[in-house]
């Protein structure tokens, strides 16, 4: 539970000493219920003190990595429930089901489909993040030779071990020692078993239970067993019950810092229909959902969900953007035609990748807009004749260009004669509206 | 330490609000919690999704879209028929693109009359709306208002800059009206009191915050929204209490990814399958983000997200 000020300073030496730099303990404790201080800063605090202070000082959803090395995933460290409140922090791992059952050949070819899922967009490398092996055969001897086609062909890929059979997942464990799997299954009935494998072989033990109030026995009682990391189940099913389970045990972390549920949340939403199965996959990326295990890994389906992904978890305050600078797009001669548009990263990189496509060497001027895209820019004030002028001016570009053009963006057509006036001897040319027609336009010239 | 579920009481209630006359009438809104928060509220009404025709063939649809509408959409009258019979639409949405000056240019009266035609030939709840061109709408949706006068339709955008002639037409011939302002949520609350300030009752208000496709700003869209609902729930803010529009179809359909064909792009997967789930991901957000009325084009797009909301209530 969150402590109040005056819980906090109950624990407090009570002495008004001010060597915490605030003027008494009381001042201290209201800052400390803010999170706005650290209990460190006092020198006199009592070891019973910082214990209880410490557990309900804690980020309200523990941070985990998930996987090693440059795969690897971090979770939880949520803080609000809303993204204009503040940012999410840790965009949500999708990872694709492996049943044991399937054959050799089909278990690597799903494994290949996952190495082969990253997709650039907007300048960030997106890709299917995790592999869920369940135990569908209920025989330990396949789930670990399918275990072990997964270590060799994907070994930097974290891996998700499911089966409630502690056993079965120990022997499956083995295979990704050092790597921060998940082991997922752990229920009422073997708890202990469960936790006892996870603990010895330092996994992140995923909890399932049938409602956030059996999940919140279990986190305690597998806590008391020795095992910190845990991913949490409620056993939603439906897209109701996501948004009910998810919505209620991110409100318990956040808002009344209740530890027992204080955990990243794994949703598995399965589907035989792959579009359903996208749509119950965007309810857990809006609402929590730290890892959404899905069925399949068709290209379409991955886009949308990666770019969904994207879009939830971006800052709120401040868009993508770029550097300002001029850009050389293959290699620039003298007479290449020079581009100008502002410098949000989606608008630089779908006009980038349009002047590639055309195989046209050219240089591409961004201008610092603070991440505004051209018609918001230019509705702003950030994008107006005398900016684009001043710019074009100090980057000294005109040393580089055998003719001084510069081509605008169409949907900012109205600009050319204020920008011609302001920049004596230029020839300003009014490029298409939209992107995609940069390689027919360039082609005519 | 027992688990005691952490649910809200909202002060503030989202305005039911009925389109449409007859059997085939359908409302929206009504409820008191945010969207699909059934387990600590009341959510009387499910969200509704409208299939969005044209009065001109829709030579600006990408194939994958226009190919559903081929054998019908040529005709606005068989469009809107097909949409009510065979894919079994709840609502439609009349988008008058031919009046756009730099379209077809067509008139109020002929836009007027493929309002009248339409309205004989269905009987489900009918969204006009017009090409987005200021100074056009105005004539163009007060001659659609009258055509379709106590029909109880809804009619849509008004903007800033004409919100007044709008407007006072829909209230004159008894329809719903939709407010539009631009991705903020000042301005959206700003316009709704102008519009009660003349008289509209704020009651029969739609909220359009606009919207933006997956991809394509989709955030924007997404936040203001929420922020839209939690200040009429939390705050009882009565200016903020209409439900919310997502006119999804229209910005889906025209960025890349919802068209470029799959043998430029072979990392981007099928093209007709990515477009659909491009235009039901962000309609299904949107549902999340708090709209309860969306325009879509694709029928799987929508028989999916109307799946969704199946499960989701
Ligand atoms: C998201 C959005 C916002 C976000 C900002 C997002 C951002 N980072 O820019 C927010 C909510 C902050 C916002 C605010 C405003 N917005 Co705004 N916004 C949009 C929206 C929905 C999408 C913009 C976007 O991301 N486009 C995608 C990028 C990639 O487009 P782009 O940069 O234009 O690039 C394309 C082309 O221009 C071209 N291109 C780009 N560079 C170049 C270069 C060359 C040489 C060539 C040839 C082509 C080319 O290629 C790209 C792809 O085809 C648009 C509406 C829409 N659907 O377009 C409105 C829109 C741009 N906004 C608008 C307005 C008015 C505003 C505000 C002034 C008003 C307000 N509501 O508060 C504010 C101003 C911001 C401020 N700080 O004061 C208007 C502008 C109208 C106009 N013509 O003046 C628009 C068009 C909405 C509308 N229909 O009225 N907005
Ligand atoms: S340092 Fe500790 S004891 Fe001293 S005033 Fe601050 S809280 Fe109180």
């Amino acid at each position: 539970m969150a402590l109040s000020g005056v819980e906090i300073f109950k624990l407090l030496p009570k002495t008004n000493c001010k060597k915490c730099g605030f003027p008494t303990c009381l001042a201290f404790a209201m800052k400390l219920a803010q999170r706005q201080a650290s209990l460190d800063a006092c020198p006199d605090v009592s070891d019973e003190a910082k214990q209880v202070l410490g557990e309900a000082s804690a980020p309200p959803v523990r941070p985990i990595t998930f996987g090693s090395g440059d795969k690897a995933v971090k979770m939880g460290e949520e803080t609000v429930l809303f993204r204009h409140d503040k940012k999410f922090v840790n965009p949500c791992a999708f990872a694709i089901e492996i049943k044991d059952s399937l054959s050799e050949e089909e278990i690597t070819a799903r494994v290949e489909a996952v190495l082969n899922s990253e997709i650039d967009r907007v300048g960030q490398k997106l890709r299917v993040d995790a592999i869920a092996l369940t135990n569908i055969s209920n025989d330990a001897g396949k789930f670990e030779a399918a275990g072990k086609i997964i270590a060799s062909k994907a070994p930097d890929v974290p891996v998700i071990i499911c089966t409630g059979d502690a056993q079965a997942g120990e022997a499956a464990l083995k295979l990704f020692a050092g790597k921060n799997p998940v082991l997922y299954g752990a229920n009422a009935s073997n708890a202990e078993a469960m936790a006892a494998v996870a603990k010895e072989h330092k996994a992140i033990l995923g909890v399932a239970g049938n409602s956030p109030e059996e999940l919140t026995d279990l986190t305690e009682k597998i806590k008391s067993l020795g095992v910190e990391d845990m991913v949490i189940d409620s056993g939603a099913k439906t897209a109701k019950e996501m948004i009910e389970h998810n919505t209620l045990i991110r409100r318990a972390a956040v808002k009344k810092n209740f530890k027992p549920l204080g955990y990243p949340i794994i949703n598995l939403v399965q589907r035989d229909d792959s579009l359903f199965e996208s749509l119950l996959a965007t309810v857990g990326v809006t609402k929590y959902a730290s890892i959404l295990v899905l069925s399949s890994v068709e290209k379409w389906k991955n886009l949308a969900l990666f770019t969904l992904r994207q879009n939830i978890y971006t800052d709120p305050q401040v868009p993508m953007q770029v550097e300002q600078k001029i850009y050389s797009i293959g290699e620039p001669q003298p007479e290449s035609p020079l581009f100008i548009t502002t410098n949000f990263s989606l608008t630089y990189f779908i006009v980038s990748g349009e002047i590639e496509n055309s195989k046209v060497a050219s240089r591409l001027a961004v201008m610092d807009c603070e991440g505004l895209s051209v018609l918001t820019a230019w509705a702003a004030g950030k994008f107006t004749a005398s900016k684009i002028a001043q710019f074009i001016t100090e980057s000294g570009i005109d040393k580089d260009v055998a003719n001084k053009e510069l081509i605008i963006p169409g949907y900012v057509a109205i600009l050319s004669g204020a920008i011609e006036e302001k920049l004596p001897g230029w020839k300003i040319t009014v490029g298409p509206r939209e992107a995609n027609a940069l390689p027919a336009f360039l082609k005519t010239r | 330490m027992a688990f005691t579920p952490p649910k809200e009481t909202y002060s503030g209630t989202v305005y039911p609000l009925t389109i449409g006359t007859g059997d085939k009438a359908v409302t929206i809104g009504g409820e008191n919690v945010l969207s699909f928060h059934s387990f600590e509220g009341q959510t009387p009404f499910k969200p509704v999704i409208a299939y969005e025709i044209q009065d001109v063939p829709p030579s600006d649809w990408p194939e994958s879209v226009r190919k559903p509408y081929d054998s019908v959409s040529d005709d606005p009258v068989k469009w809107a028929q097909f949409c009510q019979d065979t894919l079994k639409a709840k609502a439609l949405a009349l988008r008058l693109v031919g009046t756009h000056p730099d379209r077809e240019n067509r008139s109020p009266e002929e836009a007027a009359k493929t309002v009248s035609d339409i309205l004989s030939a269905v009987d489900i709840p009918l969204i006009i709306l017009g090409s987005n061109h200021v100074e056009k709408d105005a004539p163009v949706l007060v001659a659609a208002s009258e055509a379709a006068k106590d029909k109880n339709c809804v009619i849509g955008k008004a903007q800033e800059a004409n919100y007044k002639t709008i407007a006072a037409a829909a209230m004159a011939n008894n329809h719903k009206l939709i407010a539009m302002s631009e991705l903020d949520i000042n301005l959206s609350k700003q316009l709704n009191i102008l519009l009660t300030q003349m008289g509209f009752e704020k009651e029969r208000l739609i909220t359009d915050p606009m919207c933006s496709a997956l991809g394509y700003g989709l955030e924007y869209t997404y936040s203001v929204m929420e922020r839209i609902r939690l200040a009429a729930l939390t705050q009882n803010d009565v200016t903020m209490q209409p439900p919310m529009l997502g006119d999804v179809g229209m910005y889906v359909w025209k960025v890349k990814e919802s068209q470029a064909p799959e043998s430029d792009l072979p990392e981007w997967g099928a093209t007709e399958e990515r477009g659909i789930a491009w235009e039901a991901q962000t309609g299904a957000s949107l549902l999340i983000a708090g709209s309860e009325l969306l325009i879509m084009r694709h029928p799987r797009a929508v028989e999916a997200v109307e799946k969704l909301i199946e499960e989701l209530t």
